[in-house]
C-alpha cells in the first residue's frame, strides 16, 4: 500500500521578470514503511517538494495524497522554540497536550537526552538540539516523516550517531520516511530506495532501489563500490552533489 | 543570605549610592547658597513630605493619580497592541492605518487632552481616554515592529504540528512579542504618568496634578517637590518590584 503519492505538474515562484520553475512533472509514490531518500543538487527544489507534501505550500498544480493522518517533520535547522525547554518542545507536538503523561519523557530518553529535560535550546549542543527535533517529530507516532537534510553542518561522528538513532527508531516504529539529502553516501547508507532529482526544475531522473543489507555505514566497501558505479554510469546526474562536503566528480 | 551579602561587595551598588548622595549634596549646597523659599533644601522638602503624609491628602491624591495611570495604561496597551499586531501581520491594514498612526504620533498631548475635555466633558472618562489616546500610537508602533519580526520558520513548525489557535498564541506568537510588550510598557508608563498630571492640572479637582497646580499658585515649592518626590518614588517602585521581575521571568530562557 502506498503511504504517499506525488504528482506535481508544476510549481513556480514569481520573479521580477517571469518566474522560476522549481518543480515540473514530478511523479512518484512511496510504499508504507519505506525509507526513501531524495537526492538532488542544492537548490533543485527538494525543500519545496517537502513543503508541498507537508501542506505548508499549497500554491502548486498537481495532486499530493497521503494515507496516514499524522505527519512529522524535521527541518534543516532544529527550529526549536528557544523559550521552551527540551521537554516542553517535545510536548508541544502532543495535542491535546499531555494525553499520556510521560510520552515526551520516554521519547527524550530514547534519544539519550534524559539529563537535559529542563534545558533550554541555547544550553544544548547542535547535535543535542537535532535529537530534540527528532524526538518532537517522532513523539506523535507519525505515519509519514519528512526530513530535510536534518544532519547538515554537524561533524561526521555526530551525524553518524544521529543516523543510527534515526534508523533504530524507524526499525521499531516503521513510519514511512522521506529523507532529503544532497550527500550520495548518506542516501546510500540510509535508504531502501533513492530517488534522484534533476537540477531545477526538479524532475525524477532515476529511481534506484537498494537491496544492501543492514546495518550499513557510509564508509562500507559495498556503498563505496555502488557510489563509484553510479558516478561512472550517471556522470551528468550526479554533478553538483557532495559527499562529505566535497563535490562529487565523475572523473 | 550570600546573595544579599554579595550586593554589598558589588562596586556598582556603591557607585549608585555615591551618585544619589552627590545629588543630595549638590541640591543642599545650591539651596544654602540661594537661601530662598523658592529653592528649599532636601531637609525642608523631607519635612514637608512628612507633614503631608501625616496631615495632608498626599496618599489620597497619590492613589487617585495612580488609579488613573493604571486605567489609561490598560486601555492604551489593549487598543495599541491590537492595532499594532494587526498592522504588523497584515499589509493592507498597515497601509490603511499608517497615516492615522503618523498623525496620532504627532498631535501634541495637550491638544488631545483639550479636545477630549471639550467633546466628552470634564469628567473621569475624558481624563482616562485622553491619557490613553496619547499612548496608543507609540504602543501600536512598538507592537507593529514586534509582529513584523515574528519568525516565519517557527510558524511553519506550528503548522506542521497543527497547533490550536490558543497554543500557537501562547507558545509561538506571544513569547516573540514579550520583549516588545515590555518595552511598550516601559515607554508607556514613563509617558502616561507625566500626561496624567497635565490632565489633572487642566480638568480634575483631585490627584497629584491638581494639587501641584494649587501649590504653584502659592509658589509653595517645598510641597511641589514633596509631591513630586513621592510620585517618582512610587513609579520607580513599580519599575523595580513589578516590571523588572516580570521581565526577568519572561526572558528566563535567554539566560
Amino acid at each position: 500500500m502506498n503511504a504517499l503519492e506525488v504528482a506535481i505538474l508544476r510549481k513556480a515562484y514569481p520573479r521580477e521578470r517571469g518566474e522560476l520553475v522549481a518543480i515540473e512533472g514530478l511523479d512518484f509514490s512511496v510504499r508504507q514503511g519505506q525509507f526513501a531518500c531524495i537526492l538532488g543538487p542544492s537548490g533543485c527544489g527538494k525543500t519545496t517538494l517537502l513543503s508541498i507534501i507537508a501542506g505548508l505550500d499549497r500554491d502548486y498544480r498537481g495532486v499530493v495524497s497521503r494515507s496516514g493522518r499524522n505527519l512529522g517533520m524535521v527541518f534543516q535547522t532544529p527550529r526549536l522554540m528557544p523559550w521552551l525547554t527540551a521537554h516542553e518542545n517535545v510536548r508541544l507536538a502532543l495535542d491535546p497536550p499531555p494525553r499520556a503523561p510521560g510520552r515526551a519523557e520516554e521519547m527524550l530518553a530514547e534519544m539519550q537526552l534524559e539529563p537535559f529535560l529542563d534545558a533550554f535550546p541555547r544550553q544544548l549542543s547542535g547535535g543535542q538540539q537535532r535529537r530534540v527535533a527528532l524526538a518532537r517529530a517522532f513523539v506523535n507516532a507519525p505515519d509519514l516523516l519528512l526530513l530535510d537534510e536534518p544532519f547538515l553542518s554537524l561533524d561526521a561522528p555526530t551525524a553518524q550517531h544521529l543516523r543510527e538513532l534515526l534508523l533504530s527508531l524507524w526499525a521499531r516504529r516503521r513510519p514511512t520516511i522521506l529523507f532529503v539529502t544532497h550527500d550520495l553516501r548518506e542516501a546510500l547508507s540510509l535508504g531502501d530506495r533513492v530517488l534522484f532529482l534533476t537540477a531545477g526544475p526538479a524532475r525524477l531522473a532515476l529511481d534506484l532501489p537498494l537491496d544492501l543489507s543492514r546495518p550499513r555505514h557510509p564508509d562500507d566497501a559495498a556503498i563505496e563500490a555502488l557510489r563509484i558505479r553510479l558516478l561512472e554510469s550517471h556522470p551528468d546526474l550526479l554533478r553538483g552533489l557532495t559527499a562529505g562536503g566535497v563535490a562529487e566528480s565523475a572523473v | 543570605m550570600s546573595g544579599a551579602l554579595q550586593i554589598f561587595r558589588n562596586r556598582d551598588f556603591w557607585l549608585r549610592w555615591l551618585s544619589a548622595a552627590a545629588l543630595l549634596a549638590v541640591w543642599q549646597i545650591a539651596a544654602a547658597a540661594a537661601a530662598s523659599p523658592l529653592l528649599p533644601g532636601p531637609a525642608a522638602v523631607m519635612a514637608a513630605l512628612v507633614k503631608l503624609l501625616l496631615h495632608g491628602r498626599l496618599l489620597t491624591d497619590l492613589g487617585i493619580s495612580l488609579a488613573r495611570v493604571a486605567a489609561s495604561f490598560v486601555l492604551a496597551m489593549a487598543i495599541g497592541s491590537a492595532i499594532g499586531i494587526a498592522m504588523g501581520r497584515n499589509r493592507s491594514i498597515d497601509r490603511l492605518f499608517d497615516l492615522w498612526l503618523i498623525l496620532g504620533l504627532n498631535i501634541p498631548a495637550l491638544v488631545i487632552i483639550l479636545l477630549c475635555y471639550v467633546w466628552i466633558g470634564l469628567g473621569e472618562a475624558a481624563a482616562v481616554i485622553a491619557v490613553a489616546l496619547n499612548k496608543v500610537p507609540t504602543c501600536a508602533v512598538i507592537l507593529r515592529e514586534g509582529a513584523r519580526s515574528i519568525d516565519r520558520e517557527l510558524l511553519q513548525v506550528a503548522d506542521v504540528l497543527h497547533l490550536s489557535w490558543w497554543r500557537r498564541m501562547r507558545h509561538v506568537y506571544l513569547p516573540q512579542l514579550y520583549p516588545y510588550f515590555m518595552s511598550a510598557t516601559r515607554a508607556g508608563l514613563a509617558l502616561i504618568w507625566k500626561i496624567v498630571l497635565v490632565v489633572e492640572l487642566i480638568g480634575r479637582s483631585n490627584g497629584v496634578g491638581f494639587q501641584l497646580g494649587v501649590y504653584f499658585q502659592f509658589f509653595d515649592i517645598a510641597n511641589i517637590l514633596a509631591y513630586t518626590a513621592s510620585f517618582v518614588a512610587v513609579v520607580m517602585a513599580v519599575e523595580a518590584f513589578a516590571i523588572r521581575p516580570l521581565e526577568r521571568s519572561l526572558t528566563r530562557w535567554r539566560g
